[in-house]
């Protein structure tokens, strides 16, 4: 099966990446090489088998829903290339 | 012998016997750091403060980390421009069990351990300390590479498909990837969540043991962590291997894995007949599709995990963007390398409408197939032995291009991570070129102990440590 160039272009959509048309060329080849060795799952009968998520068995771990403090408000703010009054800093959206 | 060429458990000995204290650790470590880091590159970034922070009152063995584990307060950075300045608010929950020992420096890797040789790091190349044109292997590659380096007297690192095993077996040193739910995740940056899992890289198998013993429990705070009694992983390593019952899957010694990489596991395979292990070949059939297995679930966790990265509470942020869409868009775009965007894309297209049942949907199937069939042959064998990496380290420059042929390094340890099960590397010997050959010794789950008294049994009759040491040669000059 070939992948193409349209649909990279939309997944790096959906996922929010720009591409250069450098890019696309290369992303193209690079995925139309690696889904055909993906493909060699779909020789797999797996009739009957459920899906695992996960590795173990741990299942539904549930914990209170419960507000915790985090003290060092600035260490986090820190990271944000640009806030402003104890607030992260956005282009306008409305 | 200089006090950086012992193992951790030597170190403690002294320190007891009070022959040497912690500042003299410390030191030659420093000075080792400043011979040898400008071949190696194996740091992100250096504690300048060690020698203070053991005047303040640490206490342990000084220790090195993997760049996407958090430490706070210093940068962590995941090799990636997306966290060049990032500094965690928080420690992860393995560095806060480790708070009495003095962080040596960040270690470097493949931008958010997507890689095996540590050349899709962003900042710089790590060597390998046998033989500078070669890779240390990856992810973890400036783990390994420090520690065979003799840089830290220990390192953690991180393995989702082998990015602990396989450069610990290109750079000669030790590497366990434990059990899914044994060591938490809180505070290790995500990359794929259903495989991902901390882990010691050492010098020897006693260390390991000893640093598993640290970072080891359940933590609240990973919904996945499973709660068992605690162990103490040294108490049992001389046991032996009298009967123990070893598998040698057919399908890790076929096609595509190294002449001289087989022999030499065959070889261990028969140290181990000889002292008193049972020996049986046996068939893992999910090997064959595994690989494309794992790259379909990891690259499919990765592209939600990776989703996070925006540019506005943490991480790169472009300059220029006129809207919020903008913003989201350049910033990725600029801050992401060419390898985590490749997978970004594979794992947007292996999760979109369309494609989903076909390779999401059916890699899951096949996951509890590969599961299922680790789970019968533990009924049998007490433990699988395999090569690590079907080569020994290659030459830099030589896979970074071909995206398919990287992702084949993996081939002999992604199995093991799609099943959640722990296993071993352990340095057998050199090739004839004088690299490094690490086998992989495979476990049921939470089988930890059982694999370190059978690494630790081969690893006295053998004596890999004193035999061979990294030459540091330079092909170019």
């Amino acid at each position: 099966m070939n992948v193409s160039k349209e649909e990279v272009i939309h997944m790096a959509n959906l996922a929010s990446l720009n591409l250069t048309e450098n890019e696309i060329e290369k992303y193209t080849k690079d995925m139309e090489e690696i889904i055909a060795f993906a493909n060699t799952i779909k020789n797999v009968n797996t009739e009957n088998i459920n899906e695992s998520i996960i590795a173990n068995e741990t299942y539904n771990v549930f914990r209170k829903d419960e507000v915790k403090e985090f003290e060092d408000k600035e260490a986090l703010l820190k990271n944000a290339s640009k806030n402003e009054n104890g607030m992260f800093h956005i282009p306008k959206v409305i | 012998m200089e006090l950086c060429e012992l193992t951790v458990h030597e170190l403690e000995e002294k320190l007891n016997k009070k022959e040497i204290n912690l500042k003299d650790i410390v030191k030659s470590y420093e000075q080792r750091i400043r011979e040898k880091e400008p071949e190696v590159q194996a740091f992100v970034s250096i504690n300048e403060d060690a020698q203070k922070q053991v005047e303040q009152g640490k206490t342990g063995i000084p220790i090195g980390i993997k760049d996407n584990i958090c430490t706070k307060g210093i940068k962590t950075t995941c090799s990636s421009k997306m966290l060049e300045n990032f500094v965690s608010p928080y420690d992860a929950t393995v560095m806060e069990k480790l708070q009495n020992h003095v962080i040596l420096g960040k270690l470097n890797m493949d931008e958010f351990a997507m890689g095996a040789s540590t050349e899709y790091s962003a900042f710089k190349k790590t060597h390998n300390p046998w033989n500078l044109s070669k890779v240390p292997g990856g992810s973890s590659g400036g783990s390994a590479a420090a520690v065979s380096a003799d840089m830290v007297p220990w390192a953690l690192g991180s393995d989702t498909g082998g990015s602990i095993r396989q450069p610990s077996s290109f750079c000669g040193v030790v590497g366990l990837k434990p059990t899914y739910g044994l060591v938490s995740r809180y505070g290790l940056v995500a990359f794929a969540s259903s495989l991902d899992q901390i882990g010691p890289i050492t010098k020897d198998v006693t260390d390991c043991a000893i640093l598993l013993n640290k970072i080891a429990g359940y933590d609240e705070k990973d919904s996945t962590s499973i709660k068992i009694q605690p162990k103490d992983y040294t108490k049992n390593l001389q046991k032996g291997v009298k009967e123990l019952k070893i598998g040698i899957p057919k399908e890790y010694f076929g096609e595509g894995i190294n002449n001289e990489v087989r022999e030499a596991i065959l070889q261990v395979a028969k140290k181990y007949e000889q002292m008193g292990a049972i020996i049986e070949e046996c068939n893992v059939a999910t090997t064959n599709y595994a690989l494309a297995t794992y790259y379909i679930i990891a690259c499919a966790e990765a592209s939600s995990n990776l989703g996070r990265f925006d540019g506005i509470r943490y991480g790169y942020r472009a300059e220029h963007c006129n809207n919020i869409k903008e913003l989201y868009r350049n910033s990725r775009s600029e801050g992401f390398g060419q390898e985590v965007k490749r997978r970004i894309i594979l794992g947007t297209y292996v999760l979109s409408s369309g494609y989903y049942d076909a390779y999401y949907k059916k890699a899951q199937k096949v996951r509890t197939q590969v599961k299922q069939e680790f789970k019968r042959l533990f009924e049998k064998y007490d433990l699988l032995l395999t090569p690590t990496s079907p080569t020994v380290a290659f030459n830099i420059g030589t896979k970074s291009n071909n995206p398919l042929e990287m992702y084949l390094a993996d081939i002999c340890t992604v199995s093991i991570n799609i099943a959640g099960l722990p296993a071993i590397s352990i340095p057998c010997g050199l090739d004839k070129d004088g690299m490094p050959i690490g086998f992989q010794l495979i476990g049921n789950s939470f089988s930890e102990e059982k694999l370190l008294y059978t690494a630790y049994a081969y690893e006295k009759e053998e004596n890999f440590r004193e035999k061979y040491k990294p030459q540091f040669k330079n092909d170019k000059t």
